[in-house]
């Protein structure tokens, strides 16, 4: 497979799916939408897009897709909803659903619709992005091992890194942002191996 | 720097709840529900389209008390509706801090002329058509998401799977119109030039378009979903039927997996009876919602 683009899957169960197909496409990644255990075969990575991250992790739960994505062996870029997925810890005691990466977030950190807000940010090694906050998380603990590649203006996590696992509190799919997608897909180096009994059928 | 209420944070929020349901619930407890079963938002009313139909005379945007009532009970958006043209019940809705604005004919309309300004608030409006003309001078007005009207009220799809057609319709055309007939046809259509161009540049609406007014089953729901719509608006649908918890999980599964059958069946099966439903030909022409709005 080695040379060949690749294979990103999009978590397809609900939220803003469209958006981040086209990004990846256009970076020349070849994509597939995820509604089943047997679409993550083969794939490279796959990104969890802004949704309801509730309504996302009730069905991604119940279609056999919340066990081999918590194994981790996926890297995983997880965009608004999909940070609050991917998170150790939820303030408020929501349990986590992933728990692949080692942060806390807290949901609608900002507030509700009227406080969302779109603002410039500066990301680590990649320079100045226009940042899309919609009713957004933020992160609020950072474990070992997690590189803080963005704050907002009060200072909070924003974009993080963890081996080969991104997420941002934002959405970068909606500011025709193709930075942060191509950082994830440099990360990618081949069909990723699962675990053994971790993908049903 | 931080720049709020533009017209991608607005439509952005509407991206975000694509492929999921938006139920009408009256009380936090019906909220509840809804959020449990995945429902992506909520449309917190005082009484649901079908009650609104049974009691007639004028109905309002919904006490300010109930708004925030459902918006202590959940933490997905809460929208609310104001009647047509009613931009103060708007801005005491953006006031309440609900996450979206329904400009709605299943309430009276407060105005035969104008609808609201939309572009003046902070907070997005979803607003409804019957075609692409009226969901553009929505969309020129500042309406961030449109969802087609279908009759609200009935548990009868058809006027729903009319609409959505008649959109689909309506873009094809745009789409297959030389540039230099475009005029023209906007004109026909009654919608702004700049907005049919655009459309023409994308291929598809400016906003995300749910499909809304009729949906009671699972299928209807999956039905709309392989017409195009964007995601589903149920209002009395769930909580006018016998088992509103068991209808509202599999109406949100039939939404996810609209495409499959096998889910389809699966998630259909024991639900309960579904809302008692309306011919539309039993509706004098004069009480149908559809009607309201231009």
């Amino acid at each position: 497979m080695a040379g060949s683009a690749p294979l990103v899957g999009i978590l397809a169960l609900q939220g803003a799916v469209r958006e981040h197909a086209a990004v990846l496409q256009d970076l020349g990644a070849r994509v597939r939408g995820v509604k089943r255990p047997s679409d993550l075969e083969g794939l490279w990575g796959i990104v969890l897009p802004g949704g309801e991250s509730t309504a996302i992790g009730l069905l991604m739960t119940e279609y056999g897709l919340r066990e081999p994505l918590r194994s981790g062996y996926l890297p995983t870029f997880g965009t608004c909803a999909g940070m609050i997925l991917m998170a150790r810890r939820i303030e408020g005691g929501e349990p986590p659903w992933l728990g692949i990466l080692d942060v806390a977030v807290a949901r609608n950190a900002y507030g509700r619709q009227r406080e969302s807000f779109e603002a410039d940010l500066e990301v680590g090694g990649i320079g100045q992005v226009r940042g899309v906050f919609i009713r957004a998380p933020y992160v609020t603990e950072v474990g070992h091992g997690v590189e803080v590649l963005a704050r907002d203006h009060g200072g909070h996590a924003v974009v993080v890194r963890q081996g080969p696992h991104l997420a941002t509190a934002f959405h970068p799919e909606l500011a025709g942002e193709h930075r942060l997608h191509a950082a994830f897909l440099a990360g990618l180096d081949g069909p990723a191996q699962a675990p053994v009994g971790a993908v049903a059928g | 720097m931080a720049d709020e209420g533009t017209f991608r944070v607005k439509s952005g929020l509407a991206e975000m709840l694509k492929g999921g349901v938006i139920m009408d619930v009256t009380t936090p407890e019906q909220a509840e529900i809804a959020e449990r079963s995945g429902a992506v938002a909520v449309m917190a009313l005082e009484r649901v389209p079908a009650d609104i139909r049974a009691a007639g005379g004028v109905a309002r945007m919904a006490d300010p008390a109930v708004v925030r009532e459902i918006q202590k009970a959940v933490s997905i958006p809460v929208m609310a509706k104001a009647r047509i043209g009613h931009f103060v019940e708007a801005q005491i809705l953006e006031a309440l801090g609900v996450d979206y604005i329904d400009e709605s004919e299943v309430l009276t309309p407060a105005d035969e002329q104008y609808h609201i300004d939309k572009r003046a608030f902070k907070v997005p409006f979803v607003c409804g058509a019957r075609n692409l003309g009226e969901a553009l001078r929505r969309i020129a007005e500042g309406a961030a998401m449109i969802r087609t009207k279908g009759e609200a009220g009935t548990g009868n799809v058809v006027e729903a799977v009319r609409h959505m057609r008649t959109i689909q319709a309506d873009i094809r055309r745009v789409l297959a119109t030389p540039d230099d007939e475009l005029p023209t046809l906007a004109k026909e259509m009654g919608a702004p030039l700049e907005q049919v161009r655009e459309v023409k540049r994308l291929g598809r609406l400016p906003v995300v378009n749910f499909s809304a007014g009729g949906i009671a089953t699972p299928a209807d729901a999956a039905l709309m979903m392989q017409l195009g719509a964007d995601g589903i608006f149920v209002g009395s649908g769930i909580f006018k039927s016998k088992d509103p918890e068991a209808r509202a999980r599999a109406i949100v599964r039939a939404t996810t997996h609209f495409n499959d059958p096998e889910v389809l069946a699966e998630v259909s099966a024991g639900i309960g009876e579904a809302m008692p439903g309306i011919e539309i030909g039993a509706i004098p022409a004069a009480s149908r919602l559809q009607e309201r709005g231009w």
